[in-house]
């Protein structure tokens, strides 16, 4: 049994706990305006909000989800808004007035979407940037307008929530025409609700942006599932001089937490490339280990964190270096009945710089073609003290550069250095021709994304036209 | 006025295929197509997929009541394979069941034998082994060979233009339900109701008669639905014939990209002559053009290919030839442009070659060459109102060209990692379907007694607000209210005989015939009007809402008169007819009249390449557009910025690829990117050129649909020269898209 709240209405139901969301919205619920578009949750068409309690069930804090590959057992206890919970009457809301205003919306199959992760962005944010606008609406696909239309809607809309400045309150988006009247209630319903444990099986789900997209109809047949419902909030923190992060960690919880922004200066950046809002608002860490790819955005930043994994098997538990963690392609260490309880890496120096790069075809939410990220430490002579580097799609697995981290350790940093280093690079990796490109272009782009790395972090010293 | 579907699109009640509430007992359909893509001795095993629990039937094509053939212009497609198979994604089974989970379960259930055969893929391959879908067509004007030997300068190349799938966000789909006496009703996301109706009774063996379709709206179009919304309509109404309970079958994203075709990718070689001014004298092309596995609209579209194969330019000596090439890709199909921006790649490949060679900017070369008043086309008609010059001197105003390109040469000069790069791009576009007859069109208009009025038409709403273009009609017209108008779908029982959606030209042919049916009402009206206020009916006027003795206002409004001429029997509907007029093609000469108008446009379009990573950003893009006069230009303007998205699409990040055994590996939407909000240009400005529109346009506003993608086609040249000013060896290679690895190999690559 799953209770929520969708849209208005208290949801109790026996379904399936592993239909998606989108399926249980459509179909046993048939509300149509939430669209199917890609089942992959590369398009934002079956975008929904979802707001959870805050610890202090003093609040609701809302964010929005793809929910083509979000299972049902992730709404459990939680509000649930589709387009027809954001109606106001017979009325257009400011954000559906906007869109109407602005010809932003052709022929509409991408619009409902658009409407929902646009009134997640005035729920929620303070500052009213149209950097973070962007961000709400980069998950969501339109193949008619171009965009330009949408973006004008959306300049609007950050213009009109501001409020001297402050976030609106619920209250006060009731008022101006945002949001409808019953959300104001919803925080005494949803503390109503009361939390069951689901019994547990062996294939974990926490996300589900990976293994929807893989195996969405398996696991709609699966009985042995392990839900581990996604809940945002404490799952990265510092103890001991280091990150802890919680297997469960969003890449949200990264992106949002401010001790990390410190620490890795551009982390909002890097992270931007990597995924969209709704998918960032999903997709765990440890989920992106466990898939293995050997192209994973996840894996190579936190290759060259050197981050360390605590695996969990009931109640025992063993560490492993995220280093040894990839076997072969597809393959990692771990076993049946093992899970990824947390991982941690230490907390950066200040003498320490971090950079990651990738390029994909498109630049933003594409799978890369290579990317590489490098954690480095130098004296005051420039010499290397410390030094993580990490290529994907350029191997079976995501790579560790052991070779080259060893050639540069106690060197002196200098363009000659670097055309060293690439010889030493050149043979580490072994890319392979696919759709992405062809192993040469792989070749060429991880010896340019490495350089790269150099260029931006020791200007002064690494220059593009000496190294290029 | 705004889209008239606005309200419900963004409220979220705007209906779809898939958000129509099907009836009890409603059945769904999914599609068991080939892995292979070339076969003969095709046998299924369906035993297994017929005895799970939930599936009604597997539907083979030896059940197939009528003709298995779905081929519109020549009959070479089965509905389902009988014998042979010629694609991967080739339908072979319709699996039907009580949901469609189960049916998808039931499909992995069937098994198939064949005897493989050997593939071709690109139309390179199939043109040596002479593969064709019919004959090549060839047009010429002037003594091209003579021409070529007076040339100061002579140079020719290949280009390569890719595929493009077309990802309609609303994916392939039809529900049918039975009716009585044998009829089938089908609600079907198609660009061309008529043919879905056409070829449904064909295959059921029925006349046409006992088929209605009904089409509300489509989640976008392209010319993906012109032809090939058909067979999965086709396979619901079988079903729903065969097994008596309403059927549904949308496509999931998967199925529709691996069953589906796309843009046509091109081959083609050219020769281009100049004279020292830089004239160009003559040109020759031959376009291999890769159509698949059957005709599908190839023929058509390679006959535009040439149509616009000189682009905005006038050259005196031209010859073309077009070969559609049978390859075992599924047939690719019609997508915005049709053909026109396949000849406009190569064209423009052939002035950035010659410029390359003479190391004089393209731009100089285009503006040298730009149609005038009174030219001919190299097909025979006469340039008329011709605006090419006209919108690159405006945009020339607006932005200053050379201006423009000494400052990217003084920022290259003092930039090495970041190079910018700077392409012109005019358009000129003919408006009306190449083959005349089907330039026509109809309306049906109904006065209720209560004033209020329905409208129906031929066209299909699919984004592009021709319904809102429809209303915009009648409103003036009738000069009431809006919301006394409504736009019906369309539907075949309503509007019989249409031709589809396609051609940019649909707003101009519906408009046109609704034009003439609201104008017979109001004569009507105005007859009854002066009776009844015993005047002469010249005097009479309606103006909002009112009628009028000349300039005066009576006591009688628009719902009261209506009432009164319901009471006299005067009839309170019309249906009227339009057919393009003047418009004419030999195609045994190859030379005519064949279009109705051209829209012409001029764009710059300015890049930055990272010379470090191999990306790329637009800077930005400015456009001088030839909108005749805008009946709507907030929606016109979303026409523009849509097509040059979708252009730049093409030309950039949207790469089809299909491995050696024709597997399409950019399969979904994670291998097969379009542009992001990230992706856009970031400053896009679109000048409506102020002239005084075309008497053959729908209240002298032009077509909008598909030029304009064609400025995305600038893109190319602006990141070339972007790379060569990074790498002075660089060879250009006219192989679009321009994706980050061919930038990044472009850059560091070196004189071989």
């Amino acid at each position: 049994m799953i209770e929520f709240i969708l849209n208005d209405k208290k949801i109790k139901t026996d379904a399936n706990k592993s239909m998606t969301l989108v399926d249980f919205i459509r179909e046993n619920r048939s509300l149509k305006g939430t669209k199917i578009v890609c089942r992959e949750g590369d398009c934002g068409a079956c975008t929904v909000m979802v707001g959870e309690l805050s610890d202090d069930k003093e609040s609701i804090k809302y964010h929005s989800i793809t929910s083509c590959i979000s299972p049902l057992a992730n709404a459990k206890g939680k509000h649930v808004v589709t387009v027809e919970g954001l109606n106001i009457g017979n009325k257009l809301n400011k954000i559906q007035q906007s869109i109407k205003d602005n010809y932003a919306s052709q022929c509409g199959f991408c619009t409902p979407g658009f409407v929902v992760a646009m009134a997640n962005y005035c729920l929620n944010d303070n500052s009213k940037t149209e950097q973070q606008m962007l961000d709400a609406i980069s998950g969501n696909i339109c193949r008619c307008t171009g965009y330009v239309s949408i973006i004008n809607a959306a300049k609007e809309l950050v213009e009109n929530s501001k409020h001297k400045g402050q976030k609106f309150t619920l209250q006060q988006l009731v008022n101006q025409g945002f949001i409808p009247e019953y959300f104001i209630n919803i925080l005494d319903r949803l503390v109503a609700i009361k939390k069951e444990h689901f019994v547990e099986g062996e294939t974990i789900i926490a996300g589900g942006t990976d293994l929807y997209v893989q195996k969405a109809d398996e696991l709609v047949q699966a009985s042995k599932l392990r839900y581990i419902t996604l809940e945002q909030g404490q799952s990265v923190v510092v103890e001991d001089n280091r990150f802890s992060i919680s297997g469960i960690a969003t890449v949200s919880d990264l992106f949002e937490n401010q001790e990390l922004n410190k620490r890795i200066p551009h982390l909002q950046d890097y992270l931007r490339l990597l995924s969209s809002e709704v998918i960032r608002n999903m997709a765990t860490i440890a989920g992106n280990f466990v898939n293995a790819s050997p192209i994973g955005d996840m894996s190579a930043f936190f290759l060259a964190l050197d981050a360390t994994l605590l695996i969990a098997k009931r109640n025992e538990t063993r560490q492993v270096k995220l280093k040894d963690f990839f076997l072969d392609y597809k393959k990692t260490d771990l076993s049946e009945s093992e899970s990824i309880a947390k991982l941690w890496f230490n907390l950066p120096s200040n003498n320490c710089f971090f950079n990651f790069e990738k390029v994909s075809k498109r630049e933003h939410l594409d799978i890369a073609t290579v990317n590489t990220a490098i954690h480095i430490e130098i004296d005051n002579e420039n010499r290397v003290v410390v030094c993580d580097l990490s290529v994907g799609g350029v191997a079976a697995i995501p790579l560790y550069l052991k070779q080259t981290c060893l050639f540069l350790l106690n060197k002196k940093i200098s363009n000659k250095l670097i055309k060293e280093m690439m010889e030493v690079m050149n043979k580490e990796i072994f890319p392979i021709s696919d759709v992405r490109g062809s192993s040469d272009y792989k070749r060429l782009l991880a010896n340019q994304l490495v350089k790269a790395h150099f260029i931006k972090l020791f200007p002064r010293i690494v220059k593009f036209g000496e190294v290029a | 006025m705004k889209n008239i579907d606005a309200n419900g699109h963004v409220r979220g009640e705007s209906l779809f295929i898939d958000d129509i509430l099907t009836k009890q007992h409603s059945l769904h359909a999914v599609v068991f197509c080939s892995d292979i893509a070339h076969a003969n001795n095709l046998s299924l095993d369906i035993s297994k997929a017929q005895e799970l629990t939930g599936v009604e039937k597997v539907i083979v094509a030896k059940d197939i009541p009528g003709e298995n053939q779905i081929g519109g212009i020549l009959l070479d497609e089965h509905l389902l394979a009988e014998d042979e198979i010629h694609f991967q994604g080739m339908p072979l089974a319709i699996v039907v069941a009580e949901s469609q989970f189960i049916a998808k379960q039931a499909r992995k259930l069937i098994k198939v034998n064949y005897n493989e055969l050997p593939i071709i893929t690109t139309a390179k391959q199939a043109h040596i082994k002479k593969h064709y879908i019919n004959p090549a067509r060839s047009f010429q004007a002037g003594k091209v060979n003579e021409a070529f030997t007076k040339c100061k300068y002579v140079f020719s190349d290949e280009t390569f233009s890719n595929g493009q799938e077309h990802l309609y966000l609303e994916t392939q789909g039809a529900y049918a339900e039975k009716m009585e006496n044998g009829c089938i009703k089908l609600m079907s996301s198609t660009q061309g109701p008529t043919v879905v109706q056409r070829i449904a009774a064909r295959v059921l063996g029925v006349p046409m008669h006992k088929i209605e379709v009904d089409v509300t709206r489509l989640g976008g179009g392209f010319g993906g639905k012109e032809d090939q919304a058909t067979p999965w309509a086709c396979m619901v109404a079988l079903a729903t014939h065969m097994l008596n309970k309403p059927v549904k079958l949308v496509l999931d994203r998967h199925d529709d990209l691996k069953m589906t075709g796309k843009r046509h990718p091109y081959e083609s070689t050219f020769k281009i002559g100049l004279d020292e001014g830089f004239k160009i004298k003559a040109f020759e092309v031959e376009f291999l053009q890769n159509s698949g596995a059957a005709a599908d609209l190839s023929p058509a579209i390679a006959e535009r290919t040439l149509f616009h194969a000189t682009n905005s330019y006038f050259i005196p000596n031209v010859k073309t030839i077009v070969h559609s090439c049978k390859t075992n890709l599924p047939p690719n199909t019609a997508f915005r442009g049709f053909g026109g921006p396949q000849g406009k790649y190569v064209i423009e490949s052939a002035i950035a070659k010659a410029a390359t060679e003479l190391n004089v900017p393209a731009w100089k070369i285009q503006q040298a060459n730009l149609l005038q008043e009174n030219d001919k086309f190299y097909y025979g008609q006469k340039a008329e109102k011709v605006e090419a010059n006209n919108t690159w001197i405006q945009l020339d105003k607006a932005i200053n060209i050379n201006q423009v390109e000494q400052e990217i040469q003084a920022f290259n000069v003092s930039n090495q990692q970041h190079k910018k790069g700077m392409a012109v791009m005019p358009i000129c576009f003919g408006i009306s379907f190449t083959n005349t007859p089907m330039n026509h069109a109809r309306a049906l208009v109904h006065i209720y007694q209560d004033g209020s009025v329905g409208i129906s038409t031929g066209a299909v709403e699919m984004g592009q607000s021709v319904n809102t273009k429809m209303l915009q009609v009648a409103q003036q017209i009738f000069s009431i209210n809006a919301d006394l108008l409504k736009l019906e779908t369309t539907n075949t029982t309503r509007v019989a005989n249409t031709s589809p959606t396609a051609a940019s030209a649909t707003a101009d042919l519906n408009g046109k015939a609704l034009m003439k049916a609201c104008n017979a009402l109001v004569k009507r009206l105005k007859y009854v009007a002066a009776e009844e206020l015993s005047v002469g009916i010249d005097t009479i006027k309606l103006i909002n809402n009112w009628v009028y003795i000349n300039n005066e206002k009576t006591a009688l409004n628009w719902k009261e008169l209506i009432f009164k001429a319901f009471w006299k029997r005067i009839c309170l509907t019309e249906n009227a007819h339009y057919a393009t007029p003047i418009i004419n093609f030999d195609k045994g000469k190859e030379k005519g009249h064949p279009f109705a108008y051209h829209v012409y446009g001029t764009a710059l379009i300015q890049t930055t390449v990272d010379c470090l990573r191999g990306t790329y950003q637009i800077d930005r893009v400015d456009i001088v557009h030839d909108f005749g006069k805008s009946m709507n230009l907030g929606v016109d303007l979303g026409q523009v910025e849509g097509a040059l998205a979708q252009g730049v699409g093409w030309m950039t990040m949207e790469e089809i690829a299909y491995n050696d055994d024709g597997r399409l590996l950019s399969n979904t939407l994670s291998t097969y990117k379009i542009p992001d909000v990230f992706s856009v240009a970031k400053e896009i400005r679109v000048i409506p050129l102020e002239t005084e529109g075309n008497d053959m346009a729908i209240l002298k506003s032009k077509a909008v649909g598909e030029p304009p993608l064609m400025y995305g086609i600038g893109v190319y040249f602006a990141l070339a020269n972007a790379i060569k000013a990074f790498n002075p060896d660089y060879k250009i290679k006219f192989h679009s898209p321009m994706t980050p690895e061919k930038v990044l190999m472009g850059l560091y690559e070196e004189t071989t």
